[in-house]
């Protein structure tokens, strides 16, 4: 017997890659200025925020999913919110799950771009300060282009771990195919209902995904040091 | 006072105070020199907008850079400067050429004084132009850091300790371009160091600065004749004299100049007559004998009158001299001093073993 993805799996599948690129998209739009400011910044805040976006680090997923549920509710902060200004249901919601998903990601993809943004020379920096550069024209001139190996980094950790996304997932999302149902958590109903080929089939397949993805990371890491032996 | 800078800095730091004060002209190469640590570095900085945590002021050509008092603040990239930094400050993603371009590129088009073609011949940078700035060695990235700096079209060219990385040969490198840069005279240039006989060739104008202060400031060749300074007493000390190529002797290959003082003669050296070379006549160099010597193998011997003696260790004695209208040191033991019987006012005559030329 040849196993087959049924159409709930497939939906699974498309809802996960979805999550993981939105995730990712905004990490990336938004993580960059915070790592770029967690970098350079003197301030006292600094050490406050950035043990704000390690804590997913360190807590069991249930507890920021049990708060995040809390806050999405209709009549949560958040969620409150939302619909007053006439926005839909955030709780067991897609929109829900990408709040989760951004919240629980950020570090993978902070902390790398943090780090390479902190090993640019702030010497040349201020070179280019002297050279008629604005504070946004460095970033955009220099830093970004000095640590794009972090950046490449930081988005494949960011849309890795998305797709691994479980706990968070299950306190928020529900499972409601096509709308909150992810690939880890198709995988679980898979294995409470004692299907196990179909389990077999999608943990097989998310394996695979990530060493291709890591071994992606590893080559163009070594290709671009390659290039620039600095 | 316009086309000048003045300055006033305070910084407290743990172990380091800065309390610089002074002013500058803004045309030629000023010379910011003391030992390592006096804040030369800092006081650079400073100027540039790179400090932050100072106190003060800063007029460059009338114009307010910095007044603490005010909170008035124009940030280093409005400054229009030219900084070259003691090694390293290139862009490692950008080729040599875009590495050059990258400030000409950001100046207004009206303000750019210089081409870059201009500056890659003054330079010699065309061979570099494609290469990787990390395959570069050491005085090709300063070369480029320097015409990086200059394609800014700086109103106010700062120099820390540009050439303090490479060995003697590099330098010799480099040296012949900041004496091209010197000679168009369009830039004034703050320039620091730790090793005056570095700048001795090309600066106009000299600060001298201890533990966070400016001691002294002046014209180079005054500041060089000065006994009262510690620079009269380190083992390279000597005047610094400004001379005119009077007359070529093919036969024996010597070139005959004069100085506001007497003549010289040196080996042969390529410069059309009427040209202006800057000499420098270290103490260590000249000797002195109370009466006309006789046949002796030395060539320059001036009559000189004794200004000031001055002990210098146990043993030696820095004398300085007026010969015609210009000064020079001499450097001998006081065992010498003491049977020549010199005092102030002594006439003798002053022999020179050797004249460094400075183009």
């Amino acid at each position: 017997m040849i196993p087959a993805l049924t159409e709930a799996d497939i939906s699974a599948l498309w809802v996960t890659l979805r999550l993981a690129l939105v995730t990712t998209l905004i990490l990336m739009l938004f993580g960059t200025p915070l790592a770029w400011w967690l970098s350079r910044s003197r301030s006292r805040w600094r050490h406050i925020v950035e043990a704000l976006v390690a804590m997913p680090l360190v807590l069991p997923p249930t507890v920021l999913g049990f708060y995040l549920l809390i806050a999405l509710a209709p009549d949560g902060i958040i969620g409150g919110t939302w619909l007053a200004l006439g926005g839909q249901q955030l709780a067991f919601s897609f929109s829900g799950l990408v709040i989760g998903s951004v919240l629980y990601s950020m570090p993978f993809v902070v902390q790398p771009m943090q780090n390479a943004f902190v090993q640019i020379d702030s010497r040349v920096l201020e070179a280019a300060s002297t050279l008629r550069a604005s504070p946004l024209d460095r970033f955009f001139s220099l830093a970004l282009p000095l640590s794009r190996r972090g950046l490449i980094t930081a988005a494949t950790l960011g849309f890795a771990h998305t797709i691994g996304e479980f706990g968070v997932v299950l306190m928020i999302g529900g499972n409601i195919p096509g709308e909150t149902q992810v690939l880890s958590i198709a995988i679980y109903d898979h294995v409470e209902s004692l299907q196990y080929t179909q389990a077999h089939l999608l943990s097989a397949g998310l394996l695979l995904f990530s060493f291709i993805i890591l071994y992606l990371v590893n080559v163009t890491d070594r290709r671009s040091q390659r290039r620039d032996p600095s | 006072m316009s086309s000048s800078i003045h300055f006033h800095f305070e910084l407290h730091r743990p172990g380091f105070t800065l309390d610089a004060r002074g002013s500058l002209p803004a045309r030629g190469i000023n010379a910011l020199f003391g030992e390592s640590g006096c804040g030369k570095t800092t006081l650079l900085r400073s100027i540039a907008g790179l400090e932050t945590g100072i106190e003060g002021q800063l007029l460059v050509h009338d114009e307010c850079w910095f007044d603490s008092f005010q909170g008035r603040c124009v940030p280093a990239h409005r400054r229009s400067i030219g900084f070259v930094f003691q090694e390293n400050s290139l862009f490692p993603h950008l080729n040599v050429h875009a590495n050059l371009l990258y400030g000409w590129r950001r100046t207004p088009r009206k303000r750019r004084q210089k081409q870059p073609d201009q500056v890659i011949e003054m330079l010699g940078l065309e061979p570099l132009l494609l290469r990787n700035c990390t395959d570069l060695s050491g005085g090709e990235r300063q070369r480029v850091a320097i015409g990086r700096a200059l394609l800014n079209s700086p109103r106010l060219l700062l120099m820390d300790e540009p050439l303090s990385a490479l060995d003697r040969r590099r330098k010799q490198e480099i040296l012949p371009y900041l004496e091209r840069l010197h000679a168009q005279a369009e830039i004034p240039i703050i320039y620091v160091t730790h090793d005056l006989e570095e700048l001795v060739s090309v600066a106009d104008h000299l600060s001298l600065m201890e533990s966070g202060r400016i001691i002294r400031s002046g014209p180079i060749e005054e500041m060089l004749i000065d006994t009262g300074l510690s620079i009269a007493t380190e083992e390279n000390a000597g005047a610094l004299l400004s001379a005119e190529v009077e007359a070529h002797d093919e036969q024996f290959k010597l070139t005959r100049l004069i100085f506001p003082g007497g003549s010289l003669t040196i080996g042969r050296i390529d410069k059309p007559q009427g040209a202006r070379v800057r000499l420098r006549i270290h103490a260590k160099d000249v000797s002195l004998a109370m009466e006309r010597p006789g046949p002796t193998s030395i060539l320059n011997i001036l009559p000189a009158t004794v200004l000031t003696l001055t002990p210098q260790g146990n043993s030696r004695v820095i004398v300085s001299l007026s010969v015609g209208e210009s000064t020079l040191l001499a450097r001998i033991t006081r065992k010498s001093e003491s049977v020549l019987q010199l005092r102030p006012g002594c006439k003798l005559f002053a022999q020179i073993k050797s004249v460094a030329l400075h183009t």
